[in-house]
């Protein structure tokens, strides 16, 4: 547990870098991209 | 140079940074480069003219929402990376919205400090909405096709309408065409939290923003921390004094609501608050 405890921070960095893998390998980046390059109507408060 | 001016050069750099694409201004278009694929680390609206990446509150919401995830891997991933490398460092330094913040708490009229027993259960509502508005309501409340809103930025952030809203309206005919109540809403939000500001220290971030909520989470965990040296410390709470987000530093100094500013390492005498990157937790005795 103690060693846990003292790499916490790496495990953190490595389940986040991790993550954004995942994320890259499920194509929600371009679901990102794909909203950002839009006018967001809600966000300006249209929509 | 003082702590607290560096962090106006800071901010004022990352703010310009974040929102690098002139013509945009100019043009009273956004940006729809590649580079939008990348969240930024603030709060900072993809609709403001020119924005160069994407707010991970809005991304978020935009993958949730969507029919295809209900969980996104890949924001998560960015807001935890950017928490635990810098924690809410991060509102203190790069967020824009908390630099707008900072200097129309500059206007000098008299401020008001928030009694303790409104402050300290307020501080939560920033969570409820992290969770019911960010996470919660673009998965479930959905129409007929399966398709969410981004409910948080549609219904409570100020920073779309200040940042986009109102130069892509005021300059564009057809979006001045559609607007209804809900512009009236934000504009109506947008006007409370710039009062709010000249008279409270950061409202937004103290009480609504739910990036500052995730980020808070990390405090504890990211690589940069905060320390008080307890041989230099006198217990005279001269940090606590000039703290503006009321964070009880010799109790606890890398709160949840702590931004990272600084501003207790100058007020000082003994040189006893120390902050910096640490790669290893301390070991538990």
């Amino acid at each position: 547990m103690n060693i846990l405890f003292k790499f916490q921070k790496f495990i953190i960095l490595g389940i986040s870098l991790a993550f954004i893998c995942i994320g890259v390998l499920r194509q929600e980046h371009l679901a990102v991209l794909q909203k950002a390059v839009k006018i967001c109507l809600e966000c300006i408060g249209v929509g | 140079m003082k702590n607290k001016n560096k962090r106006t050069i800071i901010q004022l750099i990352a703010a310009a940074f974040t929102n690098g694409y002139i013509f945009g201004f100019l043009q009273n278009k956004i940006y729809t480069g590649n580079t939008k694929v990348m969240c930024v680390p603030g709060l900072n609206c993809y609709s403001c003219p020119g924005a160069v990446g994407s707010c991970p509150i809005g991304a978020l919401q935009a993958v949730l929402s969507g029919r295809e995830r209900k969980f996104s891997y890949y924001v998560f991933g960015i807001i935890m990376l950017f928490g635990v490398i810098f924690g809410r460092l991060i509102c203190g330094f790069l967020c824009p919205f908390g630099l707008i913040q900072d200097l129309l708490h500059k206007i000098p009229i008299p401020k008001i400090n928030v009694p303790k027993d409104i402050d300290r259960p307020l501080r939560y509502l920033k969570y409820v909405i992290a969770v019911v508005f960010v996470i919660l309501m673009p998965i479930f409340l959905v129409n007929q096709f399966g398709i969410g809103s981004p409910y948080f930025c549609k219904l409570i952030c100020p920073v779309g309408t200040l940042e986009g809203g109102i130069q892509l309206v005021s300059t564009n005919e057809i979006l001045r065409s559609q607007i209804g109540f809900l512009f009236s809403w934000k504009m109506g939000i947008l006007i409370v939290v710039v009062v709010l500001s000249i008279i409270i220290y950061r409202p937004f971030c103290k009480y609504i923003c739910p990036l500052g909520a995730f980020y808070g989470l990390f405090n504890r965990l990211s690589f940069y921390q905060m320390e008080v040296d307890t041989k230099k410390c006198t217990g005279c709470k001269a940090c606590e004094r000039q703290c503006k987000m009321n964070v009880e530093i010799l109790k606890n100094i890398n709160s949840a609501e702590c931004i990272r500013c600084g501003e207790c390492k100058d007020a000082c005498a003994f040189d006893a608050i120390k902050s910096g990157y640490k790669a290893f937790g301390k070991e538990k005795k």
